[in-house]
């Protein structure tokens, strides 16, 4: 009896304070020492375990840069490798402090299900691969083929209105894993894989012949990748988003991972002192020290060189729509002052 | 504690009595537990914004299904939509739970075997899917036996319409023709007297104790007259082949690679249990049983069906309702390899709605129906098999 009273009694405390776990992220964050970040299963160029069994990539750089500003530690950050349907609940449940992990900015998620977005660091479009051989030139010509497809992703729902729009008869076969759904491509269970065009051109520089495999030029939906938080915390909501929005900013001024610290003690432009915390208060603004940009730029470099050594240096991206809105993309910070 | 009989007031010894409380104790712990449980969350999905209830099931899917029993299409409603999957998770059980029992007693009885042979490849089968993780050999099968089989263009071919590749298994499809009615009524009539006369010859058995051979008897008349009727019906069913254009077959049916590899699984994993049970079951008879009818000079495909299968099964059916229950569970791993069961579009639902924690009780829902009517009808089994005997 006494054993089933404690059990019972351990159970109610354990749901009390399961219940009391959003209340300051920051706070929790600070007291933990480390930042619960959730990432892909394994996205080469996005976020990864490299050989030595590091996280690296552009999604796990955006971890980096707030356990830094946060912590002064970009290296302070807990992976938490994250299946598509489980990403959203990891962050509405409080598994996981943020999710970086290309997930698509959408109104439904948004607004019904515990879930915030924050700015978006990567602008990308589903696309189809398709192997070369068969000679199919655009997505219009597959009425027919069998596609392999990434389970409680938008991309299977934007299939289905792709193949619905267009009179295409498409045969999806739906995997839990992406890795999965490449092995059934690569295997030839399928004619076509689709998925965001930035993980399409990831996925083939991991094939033996990538020239065998062509990336359709149809882009067959937005898709907006943000890193998210759980709803209801604001203050946090706002930490992260500015964190991002800091780093693309960094960009726009020309401030580097070499010359953060030259530029932090000697710029004069008023822009940068803000940015960098050598005149007003931007830290305090979302309970952070003055110089949290320094200490993110400092880990991981501003948006271009995440951008860069992530994507570029690995699998040949370009910047795209991703460019700075000065060089003819849609990349634009919101202003920090 | 010793019980004693001193009874209270409401007639219980005091023993049931401190028994009776400390239930009724643990009853309302565990009814407190799960209100509070449930209140809790109810409480943290309002704090977060998430909906809750079941209205969301009425909305349209929107998501693809490969491999449905039923008509879909992404106009669809969700719950329709879960009961694809739901279907689909029946069906592929059902024929699992089928495979499995018919290879589980073959592996069963031939590990009893005296040929030295079979009883030890027998072993070695049982001994190997037992010991290995059900999900490697769902790999295996899907990502090295039904991978290595040709493109759809360069398929094997066995027969007219019958071919062999990486997108599955094409086999015509039967249809029905103008003669259909006339074979259907006479099919129905021929399996009716097959049993007339099998129910008559177990009859005139126990009347007469002469032997007829009931069910060789009936199963002739069903036989010769279902063939009669085809042929009258000229030819009834035709067959729509499966034809190669574009990217793969048209037409005809297909068994597709995830259906074909799950099944494979299953059927290969239960098996080898339930060839464990066979086995147990058969060494359980006691052998002076055995020797006991076989010296009363019956064949001896009399003493196995009269007197060893009825006392084999006792020990048999019960553990084998256990491995029917697991192998429903088990079927939730086509996920892995992309069979669109419950939990697979369930996971999908879930995707793109948030709303966990309803499919998770949906889930629950049917897999505790499936394994109940399991139980019931395996209990049901086993105490006709139970009643036979002693």
């Amino acid at each position: 009896m006494n054993k089933v009273l404690k059990l019972g009694a351990a159970t109610a405390a354990a749901m009390t304070v399961a219940g009391a776990v959003h209340a300051g992220t920051l706070d929790k964050v600070r007291e933990a020492g480390e930042l619960a970040c959730g990432v892909s299963e394994g996205v080469p160029g996005f976020s990864n375990p490299n050989s030595e069994g590091v996280w690296v990539g552009f999604d796990v750089d955006f971890c980096r840069a707030i356990a830094a500003a946060i912590l002064g530690d970009a290296e302070a950050v807990r992976y938490v490798p994250l299946a598509s349907k489980q990403k959203v609940l990891a962050v509405s449940s409080g598994q996981v402090d943020l999710t970086s992990r290309t997930t698509t900015w959408t109104m439904k998620r948004d607004t019904t299900e515990g879930v915030d977005f924050t700015a978006v660091v990567y602008y990308d479009g589903q696309g189809f691969m398709i192997n070369a051989a068969t000679g199919v030139e655009s997505a219009k010509e597959m009425d027919g083929a069998t596609v392999c497809v990434t389970t409680g992703t938008t991309t299977e729902l934007n299939l289905a209105d792709f193949g619905r729009s267009n009179d295409l008869q498409l045969e999806p076969v739906v995997f839990e894993g992406k890795h999965e759904a490449v092995e059934a491509y690569k295997s030839g269970r399928c004619d076509a894989l689709t998925t965001d065009m930035s993980q399409l051109a990831a996925f083939r520089t991991s094939f033996a012949d990538p020239s065998a495999h062509r990336i359709l030029p149809e882009v067959i939906s937005k898709e907006p990748l943000a890193p998210l938080v759980a709803h209801g915390d604001n203050q946090w909501k706002d930490l992260v988003t500015w964190v991002v929005f800091g780093l693309i900013a960094a960009e726009d001024l020309g401030i580097t991972q070499a010359n953060v610290a030259e530029q932090a003690a000697n710029a004069t432009a008023p822009n940068i002192k803000r940015l960098l915390g050598s005149s007003g208060d931007t830290g305090g603004f979302i309970g952070l020290d003055g110089d949290w940009m320094v200490k993110a730029i400092s880990a991981v470099g501003n948006y271009g060189e995440i951008f860069g050594r992530n994507l570029t240096a690995t699998l040949g991206m370009e910047r795209g729509l991703n460019a700075q809105w000065k060089d003819g993309g849609i990349l634009y910070a919101m202003p920090i002052r | 504690m010793a019980v004693t009989s001193t009874k209270t007031a409401l007639g219980l010894t005091a023993g049931a009595m401190r028994s009776a409380l400390s239930q009724g104790a643990v009853l309302a712990l565990v009814l407190a537990g799960v209100y509070l449980l449930f209140d809790n969350t109810q409480e943290n999905l309002a704090l977060r914004g998430i909906e809750s209830g079941f209205a969301f099931l009425e909305q349209e899917a929107g998501l693809p299904i490969g491999d449905s029993l039923i008509d879909y299409d992404p106009t669809r409603s969700y719950g329709y939509a879960f009961l694809v999957g739901v279907l689909n998770t029946l069906f592929v059980s059902v024929l699992a739970i089928i495979g499995a029992t018919v290879l589980g007693v073959i592996v069963g009885v031939s590990r009893v075997s005296r040929n030295w042979l079979l009883a030890k490849v027998a072993a070695i089968y049982v001994e190997t899917l037992r010991n290995l993780p059900l999900l490697l050999t769902l790999f295996f099968v899907y990502s090295v036996v039904i991978a290595a089989l040709p493109h759809p263009r360069d398929a094997i071919g066995l027969i007219d319409g019958v071919y062999l590749s990486k997108r599955g298994f094409y086999l015509p499809r039967p249809q029905a023709g103008p003669g259909f009615a006339v074979f259907a009524i006479g099919t129905a009539v021929a399996l009716m007297l097959g049993i007339v006369f099998w129910r008559w010859a177990a009859r005139h058995k126990i009347r007469t104790g002469r032997s007829v051979p009931g069910f060789r008897g009936g199963l002739a008349i069903f036989v010769g007259l279902a063939g009669f009727a085809f042929l009258l019906g000229g030819s009834p069913v035709s067959g729509e082949l499966p034809v190669y254009s574009g990217f793969n077959f048209k037409g005809g049916m297909v068994m597709r690679p995830e259906f074909t590899s799950l099944l494979i699984g299953l059927v290969l994993y239960t098996a080898a249990y339930i060839g464990e049970n066979v086995r147990s079951g058969i060494q359980s008879v006691d052998a002076g049983q055995i020797e006991a009818a076989n010296a009363l000079g019956v064949s001896s495909a009399v003493v196995t069906r009269k007197v060893l299968l009825p006392q084999a099964l006792r020990v048999t059916i019960p553990a084998t309702t256990n491995d029917y229950a697991s192998l429903v569970k088990n079927s939730s791993l086509a996920v892995a390899i992309g069979y669109p069961d419950m939990v697979s579009i369930g996971g999908t639902i879930i995707g793109q709605n948030g709303q966990a924690v309803e499919i998770i009780a949906m889930w629950m829902a049917v897999y505790l129906t499936i394994n109940l009517v399991i139980s019931v009808g395996m209990n049901y089994l086993n105490a006709r098999v139970q009643h036979a005997q002693r």
